[in-house]
C-alpha cells in the first residue's frame, strides 16, 4: 500500500513511418547504397502519446478511456513492456499479465492441454507452476472434456475462455485489460468480471482500457481520459466520464452541423427527392426517403433547432426544450395554408406528427417573410437520431414546400432506456422490495459546453 | 552477443517447450506422424541417389558407395537450409505474439534452428545404421558433435540476422530460396571437395564458404574415417561466432521496431 504499482512520467511514444517504403525501396538498393541501417531510421513520426503522466497506487483499479485512436492501446502496450516509450519513463512494479489478445500464441494443431502449458510459460510461469494451476485453469475455462482436442477444433468462445483462463491464472501483481470483455457471451463476461473483482479484492492493481463507460464508473478508482494521445482529463471516474460524454456529444453535434443539408443550401435545392439520407445517418427503412417537393408558393427558407437559451444545436438531452424555428416566405399572399411537423426515428417510424390544421388553427393570411416556431417542451425521447418532416401545405394536403428527412437532431442520454418515446415517469417501491435508487445525477449538461 | 546467449539461456524453458511444440505440431494429423522425421531424409536420399547413380552417375573412387557419401552431406544440409528458410519468416508469422504479448522475440529463430536440429538428430540413427551396414562406421564418428556445434553457431547467427531483417525487407524471403539453392551447389554435398584440384579457382572459391568446411568435416568424420580438416573447421567456427555476434547485434538494434513493423 506504499509505493505505486505503475508510474508513468511524461511518457511519449512516437511511431515511425518509413518514407522509403512508399518509394518502393528494396533490399537490393539499400544494400547497393550501403544504407541498410540508416534506412531503418524513421523519416517521419506519428505521435501516439505525448506527455502522459500518472501513478497507479498498489491495489487500485485504473481506467483509461478515449476515442478510437486516442492512444489507449499504445499506453497499454507500453505498460505491458511490449514496446518502449520514446521519451519519458514508465515503471511497473510486479509481475504483469496483459489481457490484450486472448489466446495469442496458441498453436492450432496441438491440444488445449499442451497449449495451456506453453502459453503459461510464455506468460512467465515455470513449468511446475503451470502444472500446479492446470486444473484451476481448465475448470475456469469449462473445457475439461475438450482439453485434449487440438485447439483448432475449438469454437472462438472456447478459444477465448482458455486464453483468459491462462492469462488470469498467471496470478499477476498488475493486470492489464484491453477491451477483451467486449467479446464473449453474457455468462462468460460475467465470470470474467467476477474474477477481475476478485483480483481487486485481493489487492492487485488493475489497468483497464475500455469503451464501456458504465464498467469504468463501476470498477475504477481513477480514470485517465486520452484525447489524441494527450491527457484530456484525469480523476474521479464519474466526473471524467461525464466530461468525456459531453465531449463526444459535442463532436456529434459538429458532425451534424457539417452535414450538407444545411439551411443555406436548402434554399436552392431543386425539387428532387434526395437519393439517400445525409452521410453519417443510419439509412431509414424503405418508405421513408428524404426529399423535397411542392410548388413553393410558401417556401421554407431556413430551419434552426434552438435550445432553451435560443442557441442553435443539434444534440439534445431528454427533458430539454427544443424549438424548431422555420423561416418561411410567401411568394404572394396566401390564405389557405397549414404548417406541419413530423418526427421520425432513424429507422423511419413516425414518432409524432402534428400540424396547425389538426390542432385547430385557422389560417387567415400569409405574406412575405415570416417565422414559425414550434417548441417541444420537456423532450420526451430516448437516445437516438431523429429526422424531421417540415411542411407548408394547403388544407387539402397539396404541398407548398415539403421537406422530408432533410433535418435531423440527436438525443444523447445517460440512461439507456429504449422505445419510441420516453414518458415522464417515476419508480416507487413499498413493502418487501428493498432496492437502492441510483445516485441522482441528472442528464449531461450539453448547453454549458457546446453552446456558441 | 553475451547478452543474446544469456537471454536464450534465461528463456530456455520457453525455448524447450516451443521446440517440443514444433516437433509435435509438425506432423500432427499425418498418418506416419513422427516417422516422417525418418522418412523425409530417406526420400531425399532416394531422389539424389537416383539422379547421381542412374542419370548422371558419379564414379569418383573415393566416394563410393556414393549414396552413403551423399547421405552424410544431405542430412546436415537439410538442417541448415530448412532452418534459414523457416527463420526468415518466423517473426512475421508470429506477429501476434510479438505485438500482443511480452515475448522475447529472439526465441523464435532459435526455436526454428533447434527444432530442425532435432529433426537432424532424429535422422542421424538411420545414417549411422547405414554406415554400420556398409561397414564404414569408424571411431571418428564420436567427433560428430564438433561439426554440429560449429553449424549450430553459424546457423543461429544467420537465423537471427535473417529473421529480424526480413521484417523490414520482406524481399528476403523470396531471394533466400534461390540463395540457398545456389549455396547448396557451392557446398560439397553432392561432390567431393578433395577431388577438386588444389589451387584451382573453384577450390579457392569454395574455401570461402564456411559450410564447405563443416560439410567436409561431416564427410571425414562419418564416411572417410580420417579427419584432417581441423583448420578449416576452426575457421568456419570463427566465421560462425562472427555471424552470431553480427546477428545478435542486428537483432538487438531492430528489436524495438519489430512489434511495430510486423
Amino acid at each position: 500500500m506504499t509505493a505505486p504499482a505503475i508510474v508513468a512520467r511524461d511518457v511519449a511514444k512516437l511511431y515511425r513511418r518509413y518514407a522509403h517504403r512508399n518509394q518502393f525501396r528494396t533490399l537490393k538498393s539499400a544494400l547497393l547504397t550501403g544504407s541498410v541501417l540508416s534506412d531503418l531510421r524513421p523519416e517521419e513520426t506519428f505521435t501516439a502519446l505525448e506527455g502522459v503522466s500518472f501513478e497507479v497506487p498498489r491495489g487500485a483499479t485504473f481506467g483509461v478511456i478515449g476515442e478510437n485512436g486516442s492512444g489507449k492501446s499504445t499506453l497499454l502496450k507500453l505498460v505491458a513492456g511490449i514496446t518502449r516509450p520514446t521519451r519519458g519513463s514508465l515503471s511497473v512494479d510486479g509481475r504483469v499479465s496483459a489481457l490484450i489478445e486472448l489466446g495469442a500464441g496458441f498453436h492450432p494443431e496441438i491440444s488445449g492441454r499442451e497449449n495451456v502449458s506453453i502459453n503459461g510459460i510464455m506468460l512467465g510461469l515455470t513449468r511446475r507452476e503451470v502444472e500446479r494451476r492446470f486444473d484451476a485453469i481448465v475448470d475456469f475455462a469449462e473445457l475439461r472434456e475438450f482439453i485434449d482436442a487440438p485447439v483448432k477444433t475449438y469454437s472462438s468462445g472456447m478459444y477465448m475462455r482458455l486464453g483468459f483462463a491462462v492469462a488470469i491464472h498467471v496470478d499477476p501483481e498488475v493486470l492489464l485489460i484491453d477491451e477483451v470483455l467486449a467479446v464473449g457471451d453474457e455468462a462468460f463476461t460475467r465470470k470474467c468480471l467476477d474474477k477481475i473483482a476478485e483480483f481487486h479484492r485481493r489487492g492487485k492493481t488493475i489497468l483497464f482500457v475500455t469503451h464501456s463507460l458504465g464498467l469504468v464508473e463501476k470498477m475504477c478508482d481513477d480514470v485517465l481520459w486520452l484525447r489524441h494521445g494527450r491527457t484530456a482529463d484525469r480523476g474521479d471516474p464519474k466526473r471524467v466520464v461525464d466530461a468525456y460524454l459531453t465531449y463526444v456529444a459535442a463532436g456529434e453535434e459538429a458532425l451534424l452541423q457539417a452535414q450538407p443539408a444545411t439551411t443555406a443550401a436548402l434554399a436552392t435545392t431543386p425539387d428532387e427527392p434526395a437519393p439517400q439520407a445525409a452521410p453519417g445517418e443510419p439509412a431509414p427503412a424503405t418508405g421513408y426517403r428524404p426529399g423535397r417537393w411542392g410548388g413553393r408558393e410558401i417556401e421554407i427558407r431556413a430551419v434552426r433547432l434552438l435550445d432553451a437559451r435560443g442557441r442553435e444545436r443539434r444534440v439534445f438531452v431528454p427533458g430539454e426544450t427544443v424549438t424548431l424555428a422555420l423561416s418561411v416566405r410567401a411568394r404572394e399572399p396566401v390564405t389557405d395554408f397549414v404548417f406541419g411537423v413530423g418526427l421520425y426515428s432513424a429507422d423511419g417510424s413516425c414518432v409524432y406528427g402534428t400540424n396547425t390544421d389538426i390542432e385547430g388553427f385557422v389560417p387567415r393570411r400569409a405574406e412575405g417573410e415570416a417565422e414559425v416556431r414550434l417548441a417541444l417542451e420537456g423532450l420526451s425521447l430516448v437516445e437516438g437520431t431523429y429526422l424531421l418532416d417540415l411542411a407548408a401545405h394547403r388544407r387539402d394536403g397539396t404541398p407548398y414546400d415539403y421537406l422530408r428527412g432533410l433535418h435531423s437532431f440527436r438525443v444523447k442520454s445517460r440512461v439507456k432506456d429504449v422505445g419510441l418515446y420516453r414518458p415522464l415517469h417515476r419508480w416507487s417501491f413499498s413493502g418487501g422490495a428493498d432496492i437502492t435508487p441510483p445516485e441522482p445525477r441528472g442528464e449531461l449538461d450539453l448547453g454549458e459546453e457546446t453552446g456558441a | 552477443m553475451i547478452a543474446a546467449i544469456r537471454a536464450l539461456l534465461r528463456f530456455r524453458a520457453l525455448v524447450r517447450s516451443l521446440v517440443s511444440r514444433e516437433l509435435k505440431a509438425r506432423y500432427r494429423g499425418s498418418v506416419l506422424g513422427f516417422l516422417w522425421s525418418f522418412v523425409n531424409p530417406l526420400l531425399v536420399l532416394l531422389t539424389y541417389t537416383l539422379v547421381f547413380t542412374v542419370i548422371l552417375p558419379n564414379r569418383q573412387e573415393d566416394i563410393q558407395p556414393y549414396f552413403l557419401f551423399l547421405f552424410c552431406g544431405i542430412l546436415p544440409w537439410t538442417w541448415f537450409q530448412a532452418s534459414l528458410a523457416e527463420s526468415s519468416g518466423v517473426i512475421i508469422a508470429s506477429g501476434n505474439l510479438i505485438k500482443k504479448v511480452l515475448f522475447p522475440a529472439e526465441v523464435l529463430p532459435a526455436v526454428t534452428v533447434l527444432a530442425n536440429l532435432a529433426h537432424f538428430l532424429l535422422g542421424l540413427p538411420i545414417l549411422l545404421a547405414f554406415l554400420l551396414w556398409k561397414g564404414r562406421l569408424a571411431w571418428t564418428a564420436v567427433l560428430l558433435p564438433l561439426p554440429i556445434l560449429v553449424q549450430l553457431v553459424l546457423t543461429l547467427g544467420l537465423a537471427l540476422f535473417l529473421s529480424a531483417l526480413t521484417v523490414h525487407f520482406r524481399d528476403i524471403q523470396n531471394i533466400l530460396t534461390h540463395v540457398l539453392h545456389l549455396w547448396f551447389f557451392a557446398t560439397p554435398v553432392i561432390y567431393s571437395y578433395a577431388a577438386i584440384p588444389e589451387g584451382s579457382p573453384l577450390r579457392q572459391a569454395l574455401r570461402l564458404n564456411p559450410m564447405t568446411h563443416v560439410m567436409v568435416t561431416y564427410q571425414q568424420v562419418l564416411f572417410h574415417g580420417n579427419v584432417d580438416h581441423w583448420r578449416g573447421l576452426f575457421l568456419a567456427f570463427l566465421v560462425g561466432v562472427l555471424a552470431f555476434a553480427a546477428g545478435a547485434f542486428l537483432f538487438d538494434r531492430l528489436r524495438d521496431t519489430l512489434p511495430e513493423e510486423v
